[in-house]
């Protein structure tokens, strides 16, 4: 087998600025299913007293998680990978037959040097299924546009009670080195 | 093994339910809390099968003084088993799962499910972490865990034994808009 090591050798400051740009959208439930590309924001998550990071074993746990939050009067957001969001496309009903805010972190696999061919059918429908379902996308490819693209998602989900994904893309992320 | 009648059981848990939150998945556990009587603290999902506890896990970290109960049935909470790991781990003291089960699918025409073959959900339950879990098949139960659920002292998996007899639908309003602002609203939340 080979092994499996992620490299983030682009400009990875953004991912250190996600938790700190949630927390400023008063976001203080963080559900995830972990990602190479969300590891810094998940264990900074788990380390902050002042968030509840949950932990979920397949991505519609944290949509539903997302919207209890809402009925309890705080917010939350759920980090994912693209792959995840075939998951989620059920579960996504609860979010638009209630118009529920929910605010996603969807960080892409299978649209650009991508080396896993099972990743691409999933990754090259990832924002069509959102948007079937309902979840507004907005996209960020260079480090400068996270925060910008973030905050505007976080508006929009939490001012405007819509559904948002922020996609990151896979270039953004970059490329994820398989073999030494 | 006794079972209990599913609108007898329901409505003993929510006589007493005092300040407690509640949430219902889709189907018969629903209509069993709306027949025990509607209430701007409850939460009826129509859909999203497997949803329910996670709905109730969001609620409880959120709401962590008040107890939270989740009523929902085998059918569903065999979909959403993975959200038992997910409980275990979170460790919310305040969440009680109450799955009635009758063993069937009972809205798409009584077919057998998982838990009356061979499944134990209460084992799965309990070896996910959640120690509160057990198995209710008498009246005796039922007192128990009315007091349990207000103790929030670890969540709660409680599987109720109710026979496979579905009452008269008592349906709850299904405007999921209406029902969430309301239920925002017994909280103190405006829409905005």
């Amino acid at each position: 087998m080979s092994t499996q090591k992620t490299s983030l050798t682009e400009s990875e400051s953004w991912q250190h600025e996600i938790l700190g740009a949630l927390k400023r959208s008063s976001v203080e439930i963080i559900a995830y299913v972990p990602d190479a590309g969300h590891a810094v924001a998940i264990n900074a998550a788990n380390e902050d007293p002042d968030t509840i990071a949950v932990s979920c074993t397949t991505e519609e746990e944290g949509i539903a998680i997302c919207a209890g939050a809402h009925l309890g009067g705080k917010r939350a957001a759920l980090l994912m990978q693209s792959s995840g969001v075939g998951n989620c496309i059920n579960m996504l009903s609860l979010i638009s037959a209630c118009r529920f805010p929910f605010l996603a972190l969807v960080t892409m696999r299978g649209e650009w040097a991508e080396f896993n061919p099972w990743q691409s059918p999933m990754g090259l429908v990832t924002e069509k299924s959102l948007g079937l379902m309902g979840v507004q996308c907005f996209r960020a490819e260079h480090p400068e546009d996270v925060l910008t693209q973030l905050e505007g998602a976080s508006a929009s989900a939490f001012s405007g009670d819509q559904a948002c994904a922020l996609i990151l893309g896979q270039r953004l992320i970059g490329r994820k080195t398989w073999v030494e | 093994m006794s079972r209990l009648k599913r609108r007898d059981a329901v409505t003993r848990l929510l006589e007493m339910r005092k300040d407690a939150l509640v949430i219902t998945g889709l189907g018969t556990p629903g209509y069993d809390v709306m027949a025990a009587g509607d209430h701007d603290s409850n939460f009826y999902l129509w859909g999203a099968m497997g949803g329910a506890a996670m709905v109730g896990l969001g609620l409880a970290l959120s709401q962590p003084e008040r107890p939270v109960l989740v009523f929902t049935g085998d059918g569903e909470q065999l979909m959403g088993m993975g959200g038992l790991a997910t409980i275990g781990v979170a460790k919310p003291d305040n969440l009680v799962i109450i799955v009635l089960n009758n063993e069937y699918y009972g809205e798409t025409g009584m077919q057998r499910s998982h838990a009356g073959r061979g499944v134990d959900l209460v084992a799965v339950a309990a070896a996910c972490g959640l120690e509160n879990s057990r198995r209710i098949t008498d009246y005796v139960g039922i007192k128990e865990l009315c007091v349990n659920m207000h103790q929030r002292a670890g969540a709660i998996y409680a599987e109720i034994m109710i026979d496979a007899h579905e009452p008269r639908r008592v349906l709850p309003p299904r405007d999921g808009v209406f029902v969430k602002n309301r239920f925002r609203r017994s909280l103190g939340f405006a829409s905005i």
